[in-house]
């Protein structure tokens, strides 16, 4: 398979977790979760509803954080380094591991402003380099000849997929490693969800990509990886299999994996 | 088809709420066919700008209590502004549950101590500490503003902290997610976004402080001349009306209704921006 032929020519680690478990407050919402994300490639992270795969995806660059309550344990690292150590500095870690959320989410402010946001947050001052690389993240995402003309309009004013897009092209700008996606189709329409695929595909040669998606056709369709993360009785997510996507859907190892994608749960 | 119940409470609520508005209108007529003719008399740029009010002498010119008024005003937004602006971005977004629940109701406690209090204590607090530290009378626009400037923060701080608070959460994690600290997103991006909500805020404060009298009466010193140091005692539009319709008659009583006229259109004006700004988005 050509995919299999992709992770051999890129055989490095990029992101990695060691009998994570993950805490708010009490309650348990991962146990246990070890698994190895490739460089330059898409891991898709699948599984029911309320399994905790936006929790798994967001222990990348910690993005629960925010959420008051949140205990971690275990080992989380990137590029070899432990991301939560007491020194970790969490805004270089977020500079590396960019984020799309589920729904688009522009700020309220103009297209120019919304890709030069990272850059200006991190020291980019100059005019001419900031709308370089302004117009070199939205090449990149395809999005340059349709808003070449209206880079100062508000960027709310775009279309939900051009949001989503100007979003990714967000995230480029500040220059990452890894690309974590939190559904980012589900709130696009056919036509849209299409284009972020296709983009999803080329970006995979420079970005590795972890992506959350409830829809197993997708996952089947562009993933390289496919984790599967189901619930255990006390509502803790559980990685239950964890294997290269055309292995795990057509042969999957697991009987719950198998039950899953034929659809006779969740 | 409704039961006549139905149609009974609708129609008795309806002219309760009517009434409400009814008052505003009888309110906003009274006033206006009470000082209209004074204005028409003397001209309404006399009015407005004349230099001199000495109603026993036939003179009413408003300017020193319109300069007052705005001199005041401004102090008290100068002063007030900021503090409140930092005070919302704390309980909005730094403040743990614990002491925001804490805070909150303190400040909205500001909101119900009566004007006199507010006044009271400006006289015998405020007011010698300027006079023994910074020299004048005391009794100065500078006190006036500090008052004011503790008056409004309820309504910038309450209304900052909402809009706030009501930005939608992506807005944060976004920013968060592309490495900004939090104040470079309090900055960059909840501010901006807030700033239509925050502007209305301000302007409501700044309503607050041109409409107040009784406070203001109290440290403001009262005398009618264009004061031209913040140290020097100054009269407002409104306190012009508290001190002196109690006595006034004829000519006077009317000129003072006419003042009247001039603070309902300036607050008037400021309400209508504020609605501008905060449906603005």
């Amino acid at each position: 398979m050509m995919d299999d032929l992709k992770l051999k020519s890129n055989p490095g680690v990029n992101l990695k977790t060691e009998a994570v478990n993950l805490y708010y407050g009490r309650f348990q919402a991962l146990r246990g979760i070890t698994i190895s994300i490739p460089h330059r490639s898409i891991t898709a992270i699948i599984g029911p509803s309320g399994c905790g795969k936006s929790t798994l995806l967001r222990i990348f660059n910690r993005m629960n954080d925010l959420i008051p309550g949140v205990r971690v344990e275990g080992k989380v690292e990137l590029d070899g380094a432990s991301i939560y150590e007491k020194n970790t500095d969490v805004v270089a870690l977020r500079k590396k591991v960019g984020m799309v959320f589920q729904k688009p989410n522009p700020f309220p402010m103009s297209v120019l402003d919304n890709i030069a946001f990272g850059p200006r947050q991190h020291g980019v001052k100059r005019a001419a380099e900031l709308e370089g690389i302004v117009e070199q993240s939205l090449r990149q995402v395809g999005l340059w000849e349709e808003v070449k003309d209206i880079l100062m309009q508000p960027a709310l004013s775009l279309s939900a997929g051009q949001q989503q897009l100007l979003c990714i092209a967000r995230v480029l700008a500040v220059g990452p490693e890894v690309i974590l996606m939190d559904e980012p189709c589900s709130a696009l329409d056919p036509d849209a969800t299409l284009r972020i695929e296709d983009l999803m595909r080329d970006l995979a040669q420079d970005y590795t990509i972890v992506i959350v998606t409830h829809n197993m056709e997708q996952a089947a369709r562009i993933s390289d990886m496919s984790a599967f993360i189901m619930m255990e009785e006390d509502k803790a997510g559980v990685l239950v299999e964890y294997s290269p996507t055309a292995q795990l859907f057509s042969n999957p190892k697991d009987k719950r994996t198998d039950d899953y994608i034929t659809g006779r749960f969740g | 088809m409704k039961s006549f119940n139905e149609k009974f409470a609708e129609v008795v609520f309806l002219i309760i709420a009517f009434s409400a508005l009814s008052v505003l209108a009888l309110i906003t007529v009274f006033i206006f066919i009470e000082g209209l003719p004074i204005i028409a008399r003397v001209g309404i740029f006399n009015f407005v700008f004349g230099m001199t009010w000495s109603p026993s002498h036939g003179e009413f010119g408003i300017f020193p209590m319109v300069i007052g008024s705005v001199a005041v005003t401004l102090g008290a937004a100068i002063l007030g502004v900021p503090v409140a602006l930092c005070c919302s971005i704390f309980l909005a977004e730094f403040a743990p549950a614990k002491i925001s629940n804490l805070i909150r109701p303190a400040i909205q406690l500001l909101a119900g101590i009566p004007s006199v209090v507010y006044g009271f204590w400006g006289l015998v607090f405020i007011v010698p500490i300027i006079r023994n530290y910074l020299g004048g009378p005391g009794l100065s626009i500078l006190a006036g503003s500090v008052i004011l400037a503790i008056m409004i923060l309820p309504t910038v701080i309450s209304i900052s902290e909402v809009s706030l608070l009501s930005l939608p959460r992506l807005y944060k994690e976004g920013a968060f997610a592309l490495g900004a600290t939090h104040w470079q997103t309090i900055r960059s991006v909840l501010m901006p976004a807030a700033k239509s909500g925050i502007v209305a805020g301000i302007i409501l404060g700044i309503g607050r402080a041109i409409g107040e009298t009784m406070a203001v009466i109290m440290v403001l010193g009262n005398a009618v001349a264009i004061p031209l140091s913040i140290l020097d005692p100054a009269r407002t539009l409104t306190t012009s009306i508290g001190i002196e319709m109690g006595y006034a008659s004829g000519e006077h009583r009317e000129a003072l209704f006419a003042t009247g006229i001039v603070l309902l259109i300036i607050i008037m004006i400021l309400n209508s921006i504020a609605q501008y700004a905060a449906r603005k988005r």
